[in-house]
């Protein structure tokens, strides 16, 4: 059992190689985005958010006319009228344009609202997790207190204060959001702290700064990465609900949820406004959701294959 | 406690003395009552040298670790006692110098390899990781010596295995890994807590030739916790024989194998499997359970379990004593008079 037998086993150097090559390839196979691209339906909702999200992006090079250009001499156009694919609203405004430039600020909105409900929820989450006791208790039950009220209420009482402007819708949503991540959070710190390495980083000196953010917080991440996907639809509806009430988005300014707030008093006499802006929201978010729960199949480690 | 004990430990030169424990008493506040999980714990150890404590589950053995590490959960509480580690006083000292001795000075090797290492990190980004804790060095020479320390505990194509995550390694070479992290800023100390248990035999040999080399390479002390008494016997200069808290049993290696004093580590002994009885005789187990430590203390410990337990032995909790030059026990048939020898186990049975 002497040294050259644990210095260099000559049989185990001999297999290492091709031990290696083989590692090699079955990480290949479970690589995330190989793994993604084999879920029908996962890619289907991948789709969909890239090009909802290249509409966004490259929404000055898309829309064929400026969406807040006013024709009066042709209002209520329908769809496949001449130079406005998706025919025109109350206003003569190409809505081809204004859903193209709708789609840059519901998704600006909603990925924003997420991220600010997840950059401070989560934080708070850890804290909470981790150091548990007193902090633990007062983090959790004003995040309980939050949650008791139901979303939409919490974001319009959060907008008649913080009045209305994209940015505060923004912050809006993601304070709304936070009690969510901040419980998913917390419940996933409870899991990972107790791990022994954890304990292992500890001994080797790492500081309880290093464990939470660095450790606990990589260990975590897959939920995180799940519900912040799926959250991005609810957000997406959120901003669309807030703007259809009118505390949203100020008009003129085009977002999904002005749209169809537009479309709804055009009802009878061109449905067209309503039904395309709904059609946005709803692919939207079906997209968000089938990519959520792909990347949750994904994430699972239950599911290796 | 332990009062006789500790002023003939301390005659012994402090040259090379790395850690002073004394009369450590660490206990758990539970809903259900205090658990007296050490109570009344005192060794020393020098550089180079290897401590084995050797118990039974829940005997108190990795707690002693952990009061050392200052790794105990909340509710567990250094009571009383004193843990001087390289000048440093262990129980006051403030969480700066804690952090940066941990890691530097002293490090820990834990009992299952597998779950010891962040599953969602590669092996590499650890070790540099943790290099560059405590050393200030540029990332590429922190992987320099993350190499150097992958070799050194046996690990082929270390450039490689960096890359690998733990979950890609077998049991064995997680361990190496934890053991090469453990020593990649050469520690003085360094505790192995159970370092083979979940390893197969093989491998546990390996594991413990390594950490014999590394520590006469690296002239490291190590307080080695186990209930392998094989184990002790093969790494151990000096074995403490813990029981429900307690020290039963404090000597030189080859003197507590040669002749063991205490009735619970004859017990430990013959519980033993040997090849040469093998299919003879039934295994010899000590009849009993330890004692619930919420409520120790009033007697001897081990008085329910012990076949010469006396009247004496229900009234007064015995003292460590040196019955033999190093050599001390805890127990009150082994004071001098009346003494007590291993051979009348059979002749009682």
């Amino acid at each position: 059992m002497a040294d050259k037998n644990t210095q260099a086993p000559s049989a185990d150097t001999l297999s290492e190689a091709s031990t290696l090559e083989m590692l090699k390839r079955e990480r290949r196979a479970n690589n995330a985005w190989h793994k993604l691209s084999r879920n029908k339906t996962a890619v289907i909702g991948l789709v969909i958010v890239v090009i909802m999200v290249i509409l966004a992006v490259f929404a000055t090079f898309i829309a064929p006319q400026d969406p807040n250009a006013i024709d009066i001499a042709h209002t209520y156009l329908k769809p496949g009228a001449a130079g406005h694919i998706f025919g025109t609203d109350s206003y003569g405004r190409d809505l081809f344009s204004r859903i193209v430039y709708g789609a840059r600020i519901s998704i600006f909105v909603a990925i924003g609202g997420t991220i600010v409900g997840a950059v401070i929820g989560v934080l708070l989450g850890l804290v909470a997790g981790f150091f548990g006791g007193i902090v633990d208790s007062i983090i959790m039950r004003i995040m309980d207190g939050m949650m008791a009220f139901p979303f939409i209420l919490l974001a319009l009482i959060l907008m008649t204060i913080l009045g209305t402007g994209t940015l505060n819708v923004i912050l809006a949503i993601g304070i709304a959001n936070v009690p969510n991540f901040a419980r998913i959070v917390r419940g996933q710190v409870h899991v990972v702290k107790n791990e022994e390495y954890c304990n292992a980083e500890r001994v080797l000196g790492a500081s309880n700064a290093r464990i939470v953010f660095r450790h606990i917080f990589a260990n975590a991440l897959s939920p995180i990465i799940v519900y912040f996907t799926l959250n991005i639809a609810s957000a997406i509806i959120s901003e669309a609900a807030l703007s259809f009430l009118g505390l949203g988005i100020t008009p003129p300014t085009a977002s999904w949820g002005n749209i169809l707030s537009d479309g709804k008093n055009s009802l009878q006499l061109a449905p067209h406004i309503a039904t395309i802006s709904g059609i946005f929201i709803l692919l939207t978010v079906l997209g968000f959701n089938l990519l959520g729960d792909g990347i949750r199949d994904v994430l699972d480690p239950k599911q290796k294959r | 406690m332990a009062q006789d004990a500790q002023e003939v430990l301390e005659k012994t030169p402090e040259s090379g003395r790395i850690l002073t424990v004394h009369d450590l008493h660490t206990y758990f506040h539970t809903a259900s009552g205090i658990a007296k999980a050490v109570d009344g714990v005192s060794f020393t150890l020098d550089r180079g040298k290897t401590l084995g404590i050797v118990g039974e589950s829940g005997s108190g053995k990795s707690v002693t670790a952990a009061s050392v590490m200052r790794l105990l959960p909340k509710n567990g509480r250094i009571e009383s006692g004193e843990i001087i580690f390289d000048d440093n006083d262990m129980v006051t000292i403030e969480k700066d110098k804690l952090l940066d001795l941990r890691g530097n000075d002293m490090a820990m090797i834990f009992q299952d390899p597998m779950t010891a290492l962040d599953p969602v990190f590669k092996i590499g980004s650890q070790m540099i990781e943790q290099i560059r804790i405590h050393d200030h060095m540029s990332k590429a020479e922190a992987r320099e010596r993350s190499i150097e320390m992958l070799k050194l505990v046996g690990i082929p194509n270390p450039e490689s295995r960096l890359n690998s995550y733990p979950y890609e390694l077998s049991g064995g070479m997680c361990q190496r890994v934890m053991i090469a992290m453990a020593v990649s800023c050469h520690p003085k100390f360094v505790i192995a807590d159970e370092p083979t248990t979940a390893l197969d035999v093989t491998v546990q040999a390996q594991v413990l030739e390594l950490l014999k080399d590394l520590q006469q390479q690296l002239d490291t002390a190590i307080l080695l916790i186990t209930h392998n008494l094989g184990i002790i016997w093969q790494m151990a200069d000096t074995v403490m024989v813990m029981y429900a808290g307690r020290t039963c049993e404090y000597a030189p290696m080859e003197d507590l194998y040669a002749r063991p004093l205490h009735p619970y580590t004859w017990g430990l002994l013959d519980s033993m499997p040997k090849l040469s009885d093998a299919g003879k005789t039934d295994l010899k187990t000590i009849p009993g359970v330890p004692p619930d430590l919420r409520l120790t203390g009033a007697c001897c410990n081990f008085y329910n379990r012990c076949p010469y337990a006396t009247e004496h032995c229900r009234t007064e909790v015995p003292k460590l004593k040196e019955i033999l030059p190093g050599h001390f026990v805890a127990c009150h048939r082994q004071n001098g008079v009346n003494k007590l020898t291993r051979g009348e186990v059979n002749a009682h049975e």
